[in-house]
């Protein structure tokens, strides 16, 4: 299979990359890593005049740490995150989530922003994010703005970035473990390197036995990924044990709207979010 | 058309090629290397797998344009002076392959792993292959030679290595 032919920029810098985008004319696709896109391409399901390549520009990778946030530069490979010292310390949900997309020549192009910039509901990150509370700082011609991550997505594989904006960074307040957070995500897929039919990112903070705040994420329970407010609210106080987390999980499908498809009905989806939370948040209540 | 320099196999090649071409057809169509064979063309088998700048990568999901001022490593540049990558020779050893499609991506994505993880249990040589298909099913000698490779069996298939390869092939049938 072979894409219709484009027009191909490989600016150097994000100003220049956002020039491109501004002064493009007709569809324009952003190429990161290109493990989405590129299929997308083979398969003719896109046919962009222009493809503008940030695969080279050196600003976009590399994690620091700004304050009490965790800065990850859009076109950090999942590779590099995955064995990031600072992202493991720091949003251990992440690296471990990262962990599970695709495969390990996947992981080495594919990247952060670019399966954020995405926005598909099935794929693991967008989820993390947003149950890590995460800013998405896009560059566009009038300079950067901050977005939360649960105004970043806005529907399926659509998102509040701008034409001509550039996803440049991540920022995620640091949780570590010496503050009492816990996190696991729980994936179920049929088979290695498949997508998630559901999919819990769960952090859990606990003090003395008790959960005192929790951020759940769901994977693949709607057009964008949701948190599982019902569930975060009947946790606060809970103690971090089987019977109570249950029962907190049996609300983690409240206001969700899963799709259908071949892999499960609406219905099964709703059970599935039910029984992953209770099992992602007792993980992460009983991380040491 | 974009110019593009690319190393493969030791040998800079410059040439001018169409953005939308990918990786894999430049490799087999226009320098003949035909070593990297096309299989699912959707990203999941593995076939295709290269080492780009030390990293495996799946050529039929890299542009050449992508790969320009970058090394290319193929299965066809593993020999060297006629002998056999130690991964080439425990897979004929240990007759880790049937019709030998998936091969070249095996011994490729084999490679990366054993680089960053030199001595393997069986259980993280199955995780590290995950991105590659053999429907053959001839996966148990493939993790065996993967591990004779690493020294972690002897080379004719008896040992650790094949012994901590079945437990692995019995989990997964139980499961």
């Amino acid at each position: 299979m072979i894409p219709a032919a484009f027009d191909y920029a490989r600016p150097e810098t994000v100003d220049e990359a956002v020039r491109t985008l501004a002064d493009a004319r007709g569809e324009t696709k952003v190429l990161a890593g290109g493990q989405s896109l590129l299929p997308i391409l083979r398969l003719r399901l896109a046919f962009p005049d222009l493809v503008v390549d940030i695969g080279r520009i050196p600003e976009l990778r590399g994690v620091r740490e700004d304050g009490d946030k965790l800065v990850i530069g859009a076109m950090t490979t999942h590779h590099a995150v995955i064995h990031d010292p600072l992202v493991r310390q720091y949003a251990g949900l992440l690296a471990e989530a990262t962990a599970e997309v695709g495969d390990p020549a996947v992981r080495h192009r594919g990247t952060l922003g670019g399966s954020l910039a995405h926005a598909d509901p099935a794929s693991d990150l967008p989820a993390v994010v947003l149950a890590l509370d995460g800013e998405l700082v896009a560059a566009g011609p009038q300079g950067r703005r901050t977005i939360p991550a649960r105004d970043f997505f806005t529907d399926y594989l659509q998102t509040a970035l701008e034409p001509d904006e550039l996803l440049v960074e991540v920022r995620l307040p640091k949780t570590a473990a010496a503050d009492g957070w816990g996190f696991h995500y729980e994936k179920f897929h049929r088979v290695a390197q498949s997508w998630a039919i559901v999919g819990v990112a769960a952090m859990v903070r606990r003090d003395d036995g008790r959960i005192t705040e929790s951020r759940i994420g769901l994977t693949n329970m709607g057009t964008t990924p949701v948190r599982a407010e019902a569930t975060e609210a009947a946790l606060v106080g809970a103690a971090a044990e089987p019977d109570p987390v249950a029962r907190a999980a049996e609300a983690a499908a409240d206001g969700t709207h899963p799709s259908s498809d071949v892999s499960a009905s609406p219905e099964y989806r709703e059970h599935l979010a039910r029984v992953l939370t209770r099992r992602a948040v007792l993980a992460a209540a009983r991380m040491e | 058309m974009t110019r593009i320099s690319v190393k493969v196999d030791g040998t800079t090649y410059e040439d001018d090629v169409e953005p939308r071409l990918l990786l894999v057809h430049y490799l087999r169509d226009r320098l003949g290397l035909t070593g990297t064979p096309v299989g699912c063309d959707t990203t999941n088998c593995g076939a295709c797998t290269v080492d780009l700048d030390g990293e495996s990568v799946k050529s039929c999901t890299v542009l050449a344009v992508q790969a320009d001022g970058c090394a290319v490593t193929t299965i066809q540049g593993l020999a060297t002076d006629g002998d056999w990558h130690p991964l080439q020779k425990a897979f004929h050893e240990q007759h880790a392959l049937q019709c030998g499609f998936c091969t070249p991506g095996m011994i490729m994505a084999a490679r990366d792993l054993l680089e960053e993880n030199p001595h393997p249990t069986a259980d993280e040589v199955r995780l590290g292959l995950e991105g590659n298909l053999c429907r053959c099913t001839g996966y148990q000698n493939i993790v065996n030679a993967v591990l004779a490779a690493a020294g972690n069996g002897s080379a004719h298939g008896t040992g650790s290595g094949q012994e901590k390869g079945q437990e692995t092939s019995v989990k997964e049938a139980a499961v």
